[in-house]
């Protein structure tokens, strides 16, 4: 069931970004910052948790799960340490996969270069 | 001598020898035969893009004097220009040449307008032989007015393939075989859209503008010319155009064809709506349709260099994107 889950609701946002960057114009930084902005909206009250529950991978795969990280990790941390918690925190739960990228884009670009 | 609004007539500037350099896509495409120096890697040899771009307009400068069989010391202007910012492709190219260098930016357009201020010239009397050129690369430009590749944004169907050449020639004031005999000059036109990926339906007003002037001043329609080419309009501006000449009952649909349909083949080569940059009009005009005139395919052409004056800061602050065409016509001397 889970997997049906995410393939529906992981299917159903890129969906979603595909309609907006077809009818819309707009350039493709747009529909990731729009993605990451809906994502920490529906953190709010813990919506984007409960889709995570349901949906699994579906859910976290998307851009729109790093806005719900961003989020979800400063309130998490300003209930431990208070309102400077929102500054401190804020990277906690997308450190690794910022780091991570950082790091393999400089092992990448150090063996491979660009093609086109 | 001025002729109507916006044209020219030259009575003595005629086309020397001209000469192409390219990267592998063009050469594969059906015109890849017609070119002087091809490269299989898009680097040509060279470290970064940018530095593969100078390496073509270099090629294509050097094989242009050798074909010409002059040296550069007789050359009295070099006019070029290209895509990226500070035209930096003919700045530094020409540092290492000893000839007086003019750099003009007309986005596509450059080619042409380098045959009009070296035809100006020569036609005054002041100079005798002048080089245009100019040159675009597919990765460069990339970075310059859409993604990195490597950023792996879609792409859709209305996006051109910024060609990846240089093309250079030489005018003078010594008959040969060919002469460019008038210009139109064209005028900034905005068609009032604004999606730079779909320029060629962005520039195709404009080249219908000048076209539409030329035929004016000169007196001339699109029977007078063996074919009209424009520049870079892709599959749709070329549709577009055909579409706005009907609407004032003019037919070029016989006779007008678009460089960048040219120069690839657009089913096999994943070009999208065709082929693009200021190296598409240059590397088909001198490198395939003189080689037309000179074995009498045809006698007589007009050439516009279609020019979409984008610029990625000022569309994002929700400006539209004007073009602007100039038009050339080289025809052959005698029968």
């Amino acid at each position: 069931m889970i997997y049906l889950m995410a393939f529906l609701v992981g299917g159903t946002i890129c969906a979603l970004g595909q309609i907006i960057l077809d009818v819309f114009k707009l350039v493709p930084i747009y529909i990731t910052s729009l993605f990451v902005s809906l994502g920490a909206m529906f953190d709010t009250f813990g919506l984007y948790d409960k889709l995570v529950e349901k949906a699994g991978a579906g859910a976290t795969m998307p851009i729109s799960s790093f806005g719900h990280s961003l989020v979800h990790s400063a309130l998490e941390k300003a209930e431990q340490v208070g309102y400077i918690g929102i500054l401190t925190g804020i990277f906690n739960l997308t450190a690794a996969g910022i780091a991570a990228s950082i790091i393999f884009a400089f092992f990448i670009a150090l063996i491979f270069r660009p093609k086109g | 001598m001025k002729l109507g609004k916006q044209s020219i007539v030259f009575d003595h500037v005629y086309l020397g020898q001209a000469a192409v350099a390219t990267g592998p896509k063009e050469k594969l495409g059906p015109l890849g035969s017609y070119f002087d120096q091809t490269y299989d890697d898009l680097y040509c040899g060279a470290k970064t893009w940018e530095k593969a771009e100078m390496q073509l307009m270099r090629d294509a400068i050097e094989n242009c004097l050798t074909k010409n069989n002059i040296g550069s010391g007789e050359i009295d202007c070099f006019i070029g220009g290209d895509l990226n910012n500070q035209i930096i492709i003919g700045n530094y190219v020409m540092r290492d040449y000893d000839i007086p260098y003019l750099g003009v930016f007309g986005a596509c357009s450059t080619s042409v307008e380098g045959l009009i201020i070296g035809a100006g010239m020569i036609n005054g009397g002041s100079f005798n032989r002048v080089l245009a050129g100019t040159s675009s690369h597919n990765a460069t430009s990339e970075r310059q007015f859409r993604y990195p590749t490597e950023y792996g944004g879609q792409k859709p169907d209305t996006l051109t393939f910024t060609s990846t050449a240089a093309g250079v020639i030489l005018l003078c004031d010594n008959a040969t075989d060919l002469r460019l005999s008038g210009v139109t000059l064209g005028m900034v036109i905005d068609a009032k859209l604004n999606d730079p990926l779909d320029l060629g339906r962005a520039m195709a007003p404009a080249a219908f503008s000048t076209i539409e002037a030329h035929f004016r001043d000169f007196n001339t329609k699109p029977e007078d010319y063996d074919l009209i080419v424009t520049g870079d309009l892709s599959y749709y501006g070329k549709a577009m155009l055909i579409k706005l000449f009907k609407e004032i009952n003019i037919d070029i649909t016989d006779r007008y064809n678009d460089c960048g349909l040219l120069l690839y083949d657009r089913f096999q080569q994943e070009v999208f709506a065709g082929g693009s940059g200021c190296g598409c009009c240059a590397a088909v005009t001198y490198g395939y349709l003189l080689s037309k005139l000179r074995d009498k395919t045809y006698k007589k052409i007009l050439v516009v260099a279609t020019g979409a004056l984008l610029n990625p800061v000022i569309v994002a602050q929700k400006e539209t994107i004007p073009g602007i065409a100039h038009a050339a016509v080289i025809e052959r001397i005698g029968e």
